[in-house]
């Protein structure tokens, strides 16, 4: 595999319509939001997990493409465990006490086994705890936050459920409710949608850290197909409709960049579309506008004039 | 300071965790010294030199806010993947993020923007082609061109960082009028040092400005 040859900086711009794309901990599941903007926020972990996600089903488990960091079990685990109760006593080397490499080549050893057959060590690194300090691989891949391009209203949904989980709930909601004739076990929950918003994340690939962890040019064109691709198997009744809208990329030629990114990036626009016409998000009149609902109610706009030299533009969406 | 070079850089949101407060992150107030050193070293470094921050600007007023995220609690052991290796079989070989989650809020700093200003000294690596006007001038060309080795981040790397040079002899941007005692901060970690390999220093924000103490100054506790 020979590794990357150029520095990539790419930004994506994907959307949602009804749904909730990244729900907030702290504030009960509603979707996450920058509170001095009033801007949705989608974390760099979230992007990440979708992207591994993606590569799970597109090559499960193919050699070299196997995911470290997976959401749940995997069956290979389940025929494990069937194994060993059929066979007690059998399996010695499950259980191994914590052990650390010898000296640093086994380390690097150890490093260059995780990153040929793990396609998100290789990617985006890992903290393995080997105690030594090369432990530690930084993966090429960086995702900044995305965060939507206008300020977005999130909306609370009420919804209801036939049925109760235990007779606890169905016993609460007898004594709380008055009227003797509905005693059906019904009971509440609430969902939490953006009606509609537009977000834009922004990546980086650094070609050097690609050189250590072996990440190759094959591996990026998966990388993409998977930002591409990630949301339409990421179906879920929290999503709504998520789809990725845009993914420009710039390409350097040189291995360490030809230009800043924030330079880069700023050619990407993005405006209210008022009649066809292009207008900058932070023109006062678009304040008349109704709420963008809609993919076409915003206009994407590329600078491709003045490029630095060596500078690539790559419309991949 | 002949050789001194002086770095803008900025983002969106920077995480400078205090060593105190890691579990649930909460920034310091300013960028760190080592931190600024990393974005340095992301830009240009070898063996041969050694980055010294000398000050750092702050150009826009400090302000926090919070995020939580779900986060895995573990490692990858090192026992495991040697075992996988020997066995040539990855079955066993996986983090589960749904078993092994953790939820954590981090306290991080808005808009921060800064200005590095520092110098690099040879260090005893250096062989007979290494010389200070060669790695200024690689440093100076990078920085200009927006090259790097691999893209800066404020403290942590979700959080990326803009960066561009400031010429030598332009004058530099206005840092905030305020001033703060910044208490005890780290300084940078000693990787030779086993026991207590993390430095601190007391930091004192003048009009802005934080003057950093030189490596071997007296005012770097252990």
């Amino acid at each position: 595999m020979t590794a990357l040859a150029n520095r990539y900086d790419f930004t994506l711009i994907f959307e949602v319509t009804n749904g909730n794309p990244n729900g907030d901990p702290d504030a009960g599941n509603l979707p996450r939001l920058d509170p001095e903007t009033n801007k949705g926020l989608v974390s760099d972990v979230s992007l990440k997990r979708k992207i591994r996600n993606y590569i799970e089903l597109a090559k499960s488990g193919e050699d070299s493409f196997h995911i470290y960091v997976q959401e749940g079990a995997i069956l290979n685990e389940k025929h494990r465990l069937a194994y060993k109760a059929l066979r007690p006593g059998d399996a010695k080397a499950e259980k191994d006490a914590k052990l650390n490499p010898k000296d640093d080549a086994e380390a690097i050893k150890l490093r260059d086994f995780m990153c040929a057959n793990f396609f998100d060590v290789r990617t985006f690194g890992a903290v393995m705890s080997t105690g030594i300090n090369c432990g530690q691989v930084k993966g090429p891949v960086q995702l900044t936050f995305a965060s939507s391009v206008e300020p977005i209203m999130p909306l609370e949904i009420s919804i209801t459920r036939m049925a109760a989980t235990n007779e606890a709930e169905k016993k609460q909601k007898a004594e709380g409710d008055d009227s003797s004739d509905r005693v059906d076990n019904r009971t509440m929950g609430r969902k939490h949608i953006v009606p509609y918003g537009l977000y834009q994340a922004h990546g980086f690939i650094s070609a050097k850290f690609a050189e250590r962890t072996g990440f190759s040019q094959s591996d990026l064109d998966l990388l993409f197909d998977a930002l591409i691709n990630m949301f339409e198997h990421d179906r879920a009744a929290a999503r709504g409709e998520m789809a990725t809208r845009k993914l420009i990329v710039f390409k350097h030629e040189n291995a360490l960049g030809n230009a800043p990114a924030h330079a880069l990036f700023d050619r990407v626009k993005i405006g209210r579309n008022v009649d066809g016409e292009f207008r900058a998000i932070d023109d006062k009149r678009i304040g008349n506008e109704p709420p963008a609902r809609k993919f076409s109610d915003y206009i994407i706009e590329i600078d491709r004039e003045n490029l630095p030299a060596g500078v690539e533009i790559i419309e991949k969406l | 300071m002949a050789y001194g070079i002086r770095l803008k850089i900025w983002g969106d949101h920077a995480c400078f965790t205090r060593p105190e407060m890691k579990v649930e992150r909460v920034s310091y107030d300013v960028i760190t010294p080592s931190a600024a050193r990393g974005i340095l070293e992301a830009i240009h470094w070898k063996p041969a030199i050694r980055w010294v921050v000398d000050t750092l600007h702050v150009l826009e007023p400090i302000r926090f806010q919070s995020i939580r995220r779900n986060e895995v609690g573990g490692k990858a052991p090192a026992g495991k993947i040697k075992s996988a290796m020997k066995r040539g079989d990855l079955a066993d070989l996986q983090l589960l993020v749904d078993e092994d989650r953790q939820q954590r809020a981090s306290t991080v700093l808005v808009k921060p923007a800064y200005i590095i200003e520092a110098h690099f000294e040879l260090t005893d690596r250096a062989g007979p082609e290494d010389n200070e006007g060669k790695h200024l001038d690689i440093f100076n060309r990078r920085a200009k061109n927006g090259q790097c080795f691999h893209q800066p981040c404020l403290g942590t790397r979700e959080f990326a960082a803009s960066f561009e040079l400031i010429p030598p002899g332009t004058p530099l941007p206005q840092a905030i009028a305020e001033s703060r005692d910044l208490g005890f901060m780290l300084w940078d970690i000693d990787h030779q040092a086993k026991d207590r390999p993390a430095l601190f220093f007391r930091a004192v924000m003048e009009n802005g400005v934080v003057k950093v103490p030189q490596p071997t100054s007296p005012e770097i506790r252990r």
